[in-house]
């Protein structure tokens, strides 16, 4: 094995510019293999970070009715503050939210909105709620990019709001955007009018009451208190995992044809290796090689072929990497409108097992790709060989 | 099969005529020959091959070649012979057959005591790589390998240190005068130069029989008789069995022992008296 390894590298070194393209070809797989994974990895580190930041904290208590994909059950989900929590939300832990339903009418047009109170002296979230503690005629209001640009809406405009109160009752106040926040996470723009928690609790008539509780990492989970349900983050993130891991089956049509892109290369080297070199293949066995140990230097310079890429790979990709990690990748187009929690620049992440993972699988691969051509050699008329005779 | 390889004598004398150093050098590395004891028709020392009623059919077409139509034959140790012939007289498929690289269909061959044909593909190669040497028309050199890698190469099949091979493989080359050439490659070599690696990697590993396929079919006068040279000495000096196959007259004026093969058979086998 040992000599095999020798002539292999002997000639693989010797064969010079064909050696080095094949070798530039994988090397480039494996580049892109890996980046391409660690956009993948960033991206889903990055969307659950910006959930955490921004919608979810560390998870939340909901009310047992609530569900966010159902408005008809908003006014059914709310609850009276638990004493079990309250110190927790002075000490900025947890904040409480109060969901309802309204309409806005920004420029003559009408708008379907969710209206989320929130506390505005709350550190849980990023939101930026502090905006709402203002003196204004008007009630405060802030709203997401996404929200804005659909709605046309910039800091300063005032625009009729509507909503219904615990009886049912209609009624219209004029909001005034104090803020417009861009956060990567749609499901907290779109669609969203944040207003001070407690004049929602005013205009709808539920007093000290809300819908969600989100808490930091400082919350210590014990008793749920009645009523309320808890959702962890994993259980809020999975639907994040879920998109990541469709999208992921949709990259692997990318990795098979990067992965065919290697095969090809080295077949086509291994099939023309043994066609060019029949004169070179009976030499070997006429100085002494068996044909099987013929093979098994093919095989090995095929392989070998994946090790020159690992270190050629190692030399460019790794500044390349370290690089993209730290400036990251800024989509070409605008993602705010992709309706996923994708950030316009995205930090890829790697890690060893990823490194490691697509170096074996290109290492097997090659050598796989490299054993089937040669076995053709098992087969050669030795004498017909060492007259460089096509077989 | 190698067992009593160290019969043959280690001299250290150098090569005449060429005044380069004897290859038997002072490594303690022996030659090769376990040929069984016997007088050879002009050798000096035991038979190392007999061929009898040897017979090799090719398959053509629907039909059949006859290459070699029972062929009985004798070699010493030690002897500088030729198969001399024209092309289709049988000479290349009686030196694969003889070289183990190729199978009789009919009759037997033994070769340093071993019968070609019983011989498994490993102990073949084996019988190749400890005891036999190749030199070929187109010389057959490793083209992306060094002239000393190309020269190695046998060594390394046979486990030497790096010490030793270095050593061999020097000596080799200067047997051959090319020891300013070790790191070229064969593509910048002229065909005299290359056929001159190819003799010393036929050489270095000391084999009791060379084996060489028109040699100097690609070589111009001077190149020719120089090769021609260095072979008679080294089988004067090692008493290693030159076997040819050729149809150069140039070849057949160094032969001291002559067999004309004519359409698959001996049609004459002459001794020169020097």
């Amino acid at each position: 094995m040992w000599l095999a390894i020798k002539l292999a590298y002997r000639n693989l070194i010797g064969a010079g510019l064909r050696t080095w393209l094949n070798v530039l070809v994988l090397s480039f797989s494996f580049v892109v293999i890996i980046w391409m994974k660690g956009i993948m990895v960033g991206w889903d580190y990055q969307a659950k970070t910006d959930m955490t930041n921004w919608q979810i904290g560390a998870g939340q208590y909901w009310h047992e009715n609530y569900d966010p994909y159902d408005p008809f059950t908003f006014d059914e989900s709310h609850i009276e503050i638990p004493e079990l929590l309250k110190s927790e939300i002075s000490n900025q832990n947890i904040t409480p939210m109060l969901i309802a339903q309204g309409t806005i009418y920004p420029q003559g047009r009408m708008q379907s909105v969710v209206l989320k109170g929130i506390d505005p002296t709350q550190k849980v979230l990023y939101l930026p709620s502090e905006k709402l503690d203002t003196a204004i005629t008007a009630l405060p209001a802030f709203v997401g990019q996404l929200m804005a640009s659909s709605m046309k809406l910039t800091v300063g405009d005032r625009v009729m709001l509507r909503w219904r109160d615990e009886n049912g009752t209609f009624d219209a106040a004029e909001i005034e955007i104090v803020d417009i926040f861009s956060s990567n996470v749609p499901a907290v723009e779109t669609g969203q009018v944040y207003i001070p928690l407690d004049k929602l609790q005013q205009m709808i008539g539920l007093e000290n009451r809300a819908t969600i509780f989100t808490f930091n990492e400082n919350f210590k989970k014990e008793n749920t208190p009645d009523g309320l349900v808890l959702k962890s983050k994993d259980e809020l993130t999975k639907a994040v995992d879920d998109m990541i891991k469709t999208k992921n089956s949709g990259q692997s049509v990318f990795y098979f044809i990067l992965i065919l892109l290697v095969m090809l290369a080295i077949f086509d080297t291994q099939v023309l290796s043994i066609f060019r070199r029949q004169k070179e293949i009976g030499t070997y066995i006429a100085l002494g090689y068996t044909r099987r140990q013929v093979v098994g230097l093919f095989t090995v310079e095929g392989g070998m072929h994946a090790i020159l890429a690992a270190v050629v790979a190692a030399a460019y990709g790794i500044p390349f990497l370290a690089w993209q990690a730290k400036v990251g990748f800024t989509m070409p187009v605008d993602t705010s409108e992709f309706g996923m929690a994708i950030a316009q620049t995205l930090y890829p992440v790697y890690g060893v097992g990823l490194v490691l993972a697509t170096t074996c699988i290109v290492l097997i691969v090659t050598t796989i790709v490299s054993y089937f051509p040669s076995r053709k050699i098992a087969r050669m008329n030795p004498t017909e060989a060492l007259r460089g005779k096509i077989q | 099969m190698n067992e009593s390889n160290n019969n043959a004598e280690s001299k250290n004398t150098p090569l005449g005529g060429l005044g380069v150093k004897s290859p038997l050098g002072d490594l303690g590395v022996e030659r090769n020959n376990n040929a069984e004891t016997q007088t050879p028709p002009s050798g000096g020392g035991g038979v190392i091959i007999t061929t009898s009623q040897l017979i090799k059919r090719f398959p053509m077409g629907k039909g059949e070649f006859t290459a070699l139509k029972g062929i009985d034959l004798e070699f010493g140790i030690g002897e500088f012979a030729g198969l001399i012939g024209p092309s289709g007289s049988g000479k290349t498929t009686l030196l694969n057959i003889l070289g183990s690289l190729d199978s009789p269909t009919e009759g037997e061959a033994i070769v340093l005591g071993q019968s070609v044909s019983k011989l498994s593909a490993k102990g073949a190669a084996r019988l190749r790589k400890e005891s036999l040497g190749f030199i070929f028309q187109s010389y057959n050199l490793l083209q992306v390998h060094t002239v000393f890698e190309n020269v190695e190469f046998p060594l390394l099949l046979l486990n030497y240190t790096a010490a030793e091979r270095k050593k061999m493989v020097m000596d080799a080359l200067e047997w051959v005068g090319l020891t300013d050439k070790v790191k070229s490659k064969p593509p910048k070599l002229s065909g005299g130069e290359c056929q001159r690696v190819a003799i010393a990697r036929a050489m270095v590993k000391r084999p009791s029989l060379v084996l060489a396929d028109e040699p100097t079919a690609n070589l111009d006068a001077a190149n020719s008789h120089n090769i021609l040279k260095t072979m008679e000495n080294l089988n004067r000096q090692l008493k290693t069995t030159f076997l040819f196959a050729t149809h150069d007259e140039k070849v057949i004026g160094y032969l001291k022992r002559k067999i004309f093969l004519k359409d698959g058979y001996v049609d004459k086998d002459e001794l020169v008296n020097n």
